[in-house]
């Protein structure tokens, strides 16, 4: 297989922004979707700050239609997933569990996945209670009393859609005060399903021995008091991390594991460009995601544009 | 076409098409409204072509077939159960890459 112009990984708003422009460019751009196809959008229900949306538009339907537009042009996209990168040579190389590919430019676009709380139960009783994604799972939870663990824009807004399921939300956060923009807080304040834990520590998600979530172990963070709480779900909104594990020691990350860009996308490596929440812990938003995508797509053209003769195909 | 190996479970023949069914079934749980269901839907119909006259594969959507997601605890989707005998033998909760369902697949061929 010969040598590609551009290999994109990742299938966000990012990287379909970057196949979009690369393809349009000509340069027949590749792209890897990544295990969670589509990125975080695909976990969300409708999207009313997408402009030209006036009336909003569903997160997986606006995903779906990147992906159909960016096809149009002629981007070839893979279902698989990268396991692993070299970045030291060149060309570079991209490998999936059954294919080598090389490429002269490396766009990354693998965002940011759910974070969780880090504690042993949560992995046991994922799909079982444990849910990291309020529109697939709240549907299960029909008359029951749940919780939401998190302070932020997305911790309000799971809370206020499970309250069409759930009997009643508990909305548990660490610190007095919440992260959410105003305009959400309001909004789930104002919402009578859902009480307010705040100061408070989710020690320990318990199932009694019955194989699903059964009560939550809670501390208030002032007093040290514990008390159980029954619950039949636990909903982990406490932000994300970068999924930047592909390139350690290979690209600068900061301290929080995001990669460092400098001029635009551009990384540490020459031709090596990213995009995206795997870059941006600040904005986040779909619309940065694709304006920072489209970013890496004309930076990588640039550099091929300036790549010597004898080094093109 | 691969979505013709995949064939549709409902509460009504779950019974006979999978419990009772001779070899190891898949089952997907799935329905419209979630997004990293519909991702995974490429998946299982390659899986179901890929398999075909060996493993059952189909899905079951759990808006119109309530009664056997909750007599199997299903809380999150997506799901994937794999039967045998008329028993759970493994499952995948979540979006997984095609190679993990062919392990647990092959473990029980």
């Amino acid at each position: 297989m010969s040598t590609r112009n551009v290999i994109i990984i990742g299938s966000g708003p990012a990287g379909l922004t970057a196949a979009l422009y690369t393809a349009r460019a000509n340069l027949q751009p590749l792209l890897i979707e990544g295990l969670e196809a589509g990125g975080q959008l695909m976990m969300t229900t409708l999207v009313e700050n997408w402009p030209g949306r006036k009336d909003g538009v569903m997160g997986p339907d606006l995903m779906m239609e990147m992906r159909e537009q960016a096809l149009k042009f002629g981007a070839e996209i893979v279902q698989n997933y990268v396991t692993s990168v070299d970045l030291c040579t060149t060309p570079f190389v991209v490998k999936t569990a059954d294919h080598e590919y090389t490429a002269k430019t490396v766009i990354i676009a693998t965002g940011a996945s759910a974070r969780l709380l880090g504690l042993p139960s949560e992995r046991t009783l994922m799909g079982h209670g444990v849910s990291t994604c309020a529109t697939c799972d709240g549907f299960f939870f029909r008359g029951h009393e749940i919780a939401v663990v998190g302070g932020g824009d997305s911790a309000m807004e799971e809370a206020m859609y499970l309250t069409r399921f759930a009997s009643k939300v508990t909305l548990v956060h660490r610190r007095e005060t919440l992260r959410a923009s105003k305009i959400m807080q309001d909004k789930a304040r104002a919402n009578p399903k859902i009480v307010w834990r705040l100061n408070t520590e989710l020690d320990e998600i318990i199932d009694h021995g019955k194989g699903e979530v059964t009560a939550m172990k809670l501390r208030d963070a002032k007093t040290g008091v514990v008390e159980e709480v029954p619950v039949s779900g636990v909903f982990v909104a406490i932000g994300h991390t970068p999924n930047t594990s592909l390139f350690k020691g290979q690209l600068e990350l900061d301290a929080n594991g995001y990669i460092i860009t400098h001029d635009g996308s551009k990384t540490r490596v020459p031709g090596v460009f990213a995009c995206g929440d795997v870059q941006d812990h600040i904005y986040r938003q779909a619309i940065t995601a694709a304006g920072s995508g489209c970013m890496a797509a004309l930076d990588a053209e640039h550099y091929l544009d300036g790549i010597p003769e004898h080094l093109q195909s | 076409m691969a979505a013709d190996n995949v064939q549709t479970f409902t509460d009504g023949n779950f019974e006979t098409t999978v419990l009772k069914a001779g070899g190891p079934v898949l089952v997907d749980f799935w329905a419209e409204w979630c997004g990293p269901c519909k991702r995974l839907g490429p998946t299982i119909d390659s899986l179901a072509s890929d398999y075909a006259g060996k493993v059952t594969i189909g899905k079951l959507n759990v808006d119109d077939n309530p009664g056997t997601a909750m007599k199997f605890q299903i809380r999150g989707i997506p799901a994937v159960l794999l039967f045998k005998d008329g028993q759970v033998v493994e499952s995948v909760i979540g979006l997984a890459p095609k190679e993990d369902f062919k392990k647990v697949i092959d473990k029980h061929l």
